[in-house]
């Protein structure tokens, strides 16, 4: 928590982590991060040196190649007041396993970096409502939608309602509840190819669950779990999409 | 790096005795049982109830949240000083009139137990509930010496009767519904009524009669324990139908098999336990038959009374930092009914006597990794069990922790990395560049050629798992990157 910035009255430095996979693949939830926070009035820099988080390589099991990831998260966002991260899963990722890792390898000077510079990291939603304190960003979005707090974001970070309480405020929005929302939707990273099948399980369930909600989109704040949610809800061609959170408090009435 | 790392081998569970490992690896193992209606159904009618009645009995208590700390701590502090605690247990259970004898493995275990029924001249031996007695094999060993051990607890009565394995901690039938338990009954049960319903009330009194029967005959009972307090060297068995205390209180010698971490060092810490583990199991707010003994009362229940200490891989588990706090689980099952992977494909899959997220910790914990090697790897890492726990184990920790123990020594064992390995540490290489990754984000790109309407519908292996029920949006004109130099023209 930085104390000066709620008013304004202190000038942050922010650098979007936009996390390899939304680079790649999902431009558009980096691109709805860096419109939703500038018209929040804040500068928003992209540090070129960024990559990846190195959890896939942490929960595979390759920790010494996760190495080297932790190393450059650590160097690339250390002159950083906030580090904003669209993704609940890589924010728990730099929290809860990079100085862990620098550790298992006995180097305490990195794990102390890694955890300074986790504390400064925010997952999205921590950081309009606990940062920035605003619960209304002024958006607009007319949309039936339902939401899945992933599951990284629920258990790991604690986030709670903190992005139904963003989503509340978006004109124009309605929000419906998403039965058994808690549940995992299976996707758990390189889980979704080893245990292929228990995945699309779990991943069945949470189709039903919303589609039961007759809503237009799913919302989460992870483009992982929305790429799982929505490649099997694309593959079934069932007429709901899926869609980050950033994107939605992205919207405003002039720019859909 | 930490201390299991280049320390002695210590030993692990033997194999070719017990039920610690699976004919097949996890994904497999799965497929069947994703496969079968009737269990999915079961599963999910079960674990749903359950979680419902966990989650009412755990919101009526304010001070949860520190009765785990509880738990947890007390367990912590048993672990760092198990040595102390088991020497105490064992002074205390002799000094009351029992024998203790320490097994190092299951084939110690089996033989002591098997000489001491013997001893007995006993033939036919009834048991009560014991995930421990499952997990070192001992009925088959006791048929091995034409001994018959009579399983006692309805659902293991059913297990046993159907030739079959227990799926679950608390509900080891789990998988079985009445119509199936009718068949077994008729077919496995000499004594049984053939006119047999499927009635929950006609099965229940059909297993009362035929049970019935061999606890008056019985001369040995055998059980697990749940606890032993060391200060006073009580033995803890908690059970909610009463057959477990016809076996505990009936023969005329008993034999308790238990694990070394089943010890707590007082009372008061057992009674954080008896407040944790109903609650936590089978959503009761206290526990229905809770048996207790100290040695031998004279004249008064069994007269021969044995306590059975087993490692079987405790000691190798409890040298694993990160793993060690795997040892405080109270076999609740709490985590399997909130597991999503267990909702879906059950017990068996898991190949062990343990299964569930504790199970998939806990089997490669006791066995080493090599020779459970999937069920790391068998979680969404979601968390629930965490949240779950009732002692607070932190099982998505240990899960990636065992995935690593996995990966590094696969990678000693084998001079050749494996496709995976090497997968990796190209996707390790070029992401620690960010030059190499743009590189390849550019490269990625060719798949805009294989896509139609904006997604990719195959993927070639290993990536097939995924696009067999899932489709992949076809990669973007642009990454995030090359618009953000773009749109602010900074230098790449």
């Amino acid at each position: 928590m930085i104390s000066a910035c709620s008013g304004n009255t202190v000038r942050m430095r922010v650098a979007l982590f936009v996390t390899c996979l939304a680079d790649t693949l999902f431009p558009q939830a980096g691109r709805a991060c860096v419109r939703l926070l500038e018209r929040l009035g804040h500068q928003v820099e992209f540090p070129l040196g960024q990559t990846c988080c190195g959890q896939m390589h942490v929960n595979t099991g390759y920790q010494r190649l996760a190495l080297p990831l932790i190393r450059r998260y650590a160097e690339t966002f250390a002159g950083y007041d906030a580090i904003v991260v669209p993704s609940g899963s890589c924010t728990g990722s730099v929290r809860h396993q990079h100085a862990m890792v620098a550790r298992r390898f006995g180097d305490e000077t990195l794990a102390a970096r890694a955890e300074e510079v986790a504390a400064r990291t925010y997952e999205l939603s921590e950081f309009l409502t606990d940062v920035l304190a605003v619960e209304d960003v002024g958006a607009y979005y007319p949309h039936r939608v339902t939401y899945h707090p992933t599951c990284h974001s629920l258990r790991m970070l604690r986030v709670g309602d903190r992005p139904l309480r963003l989503l509340r405020n978006v004109g124009g929005l309605e929000l419906v509840e998403l039965p058994d929302a808690a549940a995992c939707c299976g996707f758990g990273g390189t889980f979704a190819i080893k245990n292929a099948d228990v995945s699309t399980a779990m991943l069945a369930d949470k189709m039903r669950n919303v589609l039961a909600t007759g809503a237009e989109a799913c919302v989460a704040s992870d483009s992982s779990c929305l790429m799982h949610i929505g490649g099997g809800l694309s593959r079934l061609n069932a007429g709901t999409t899926t869609v980050h959170l950033a994107e939605i408090l992205a919207s405003t009435r002039e720019n859909g | 790096m930490s201390t299991f790392l280049g320390m002695p081998e210590l030993p692990v569970a033997p194999r070719g005795v017990g039920h610690l490992r699976g004919a097949e690896p996890f994904p497999a193992a799965a497929r069947s049982a994703l496969a079968d209606s009737q269990l999915r159904r079961n599963l999910a009618k079960a674990t749903t109830t359950i979680r419902a009645k966990r989650a009412r009995v755990v919101g009526e208590l304010p001070d949860w949240e520190e009765l785990r700390e509880a738990g947890r701590a007390i367990k912590a502090h048993t672990m760092a000083s198990l040595d102390g605690y088991l020497e105490q247990l064992e002074g205390e259970f002799t000094a009351r009139g029992g024998t203790v004898h320490w097994a190092g493995d299951a084939v110690e275990a089996n033989q002591i137990v098997t000489d001491l029924v013997r001893a007995a001249g006993a033939s036919e031996v009834v048991k009560v509930k014991s995930i421990v007695t499952d997990e070192i094999g001992l009925n088959d060993a006791l048929a091995g010496a034409g001994i018959s051990a009579v399983e006692t607890d309805l659902a293991e009565l059913i297990v046993q009767l159907g030739k079959d394995r227990p799926s679950h901690f608390l509900v080891p039938a789990i998988h079985r519904n009445r119509a199936e338990i009718r068949e077994i009954f008729l077919r496995e049960m000499r004594d049984v009524d053939p006119s047999l319903t499927d009635e929950p009330r006609a099965l229940a009194e059909a297993a009362r009669l035929h049970l019935r029967r061999k606890f008056l005959s019985a001369e040995v009972g055998i059980s697990g324990a749940n606890f032993a307090v060391a200060e006073t060297g009580t033995l803890c068995v908690v059970e909610s139908e009463g057959n477990g205390r016809m076996c505990l209180t009936l023969p005329r010698t008993l034999i308790t098999v238990m694990g070394i971490e089943k010890v707590v060092p007082s009372w008061s810490d057992l009674g954080v336990f008896l407040q944790l583990l109903p609650r936590s199991s089978t959503g009761e707010r206290m526990n229905p038959y809770t048996s207790m003994w100290s040695g031998v009362t004279p004249g008064d229940g069994p007269q021969q009374v044995h306590l059975v200490l087993l490692d079987n891989g405790r000691t190798a588990a409890l040298a694993d930092e990160v793993g060690r706090p795997a040892l405080h689980c109270i076999r609740c099952s709490a985590c399997l009914n909130v597991c999503p992977v267990y909702e879906r494909v059950g017990g068996h899959a898991y190949g062990s006597v343990y299964p569930g997220p504790i199970g998939a910790v806990l089997s490669p914990l006791l066995t080493g990794v090599e020779d459970n090697a999937s069920l790391p790897f068998a979680s969404s890492l979601c968390g629930a069990c965490y949240d779950a726990c009732p002692v607070k184990i932190d099982i998505p920790s240990i899960l990636v922790h065992l995935r690593a123990r996995h990966v590094e020594e696969a990678a000693r064992a084998s001079r050749v990395p494996d496709a995976e390995a090497i997968t990796m540490a190209a996707a390790a290489w070029t992401m620690s560049d960010p030059r190499r990754f743009a590189a390849a984000q550019r490269g990625g790109r060719i798949g805009r050629l294989f896509g139609r309407k904006g997604k990719i519908r195959r993927l070639p292996p290993p990536l097939s798992g995924w696009s067999r029920a899932r489709d992949v949006p076809v990669p973007p004109a642009r990454t995030f990157r090359q618009w953000w130099q773009r749109e602010h023209r900074s230098p790449p």
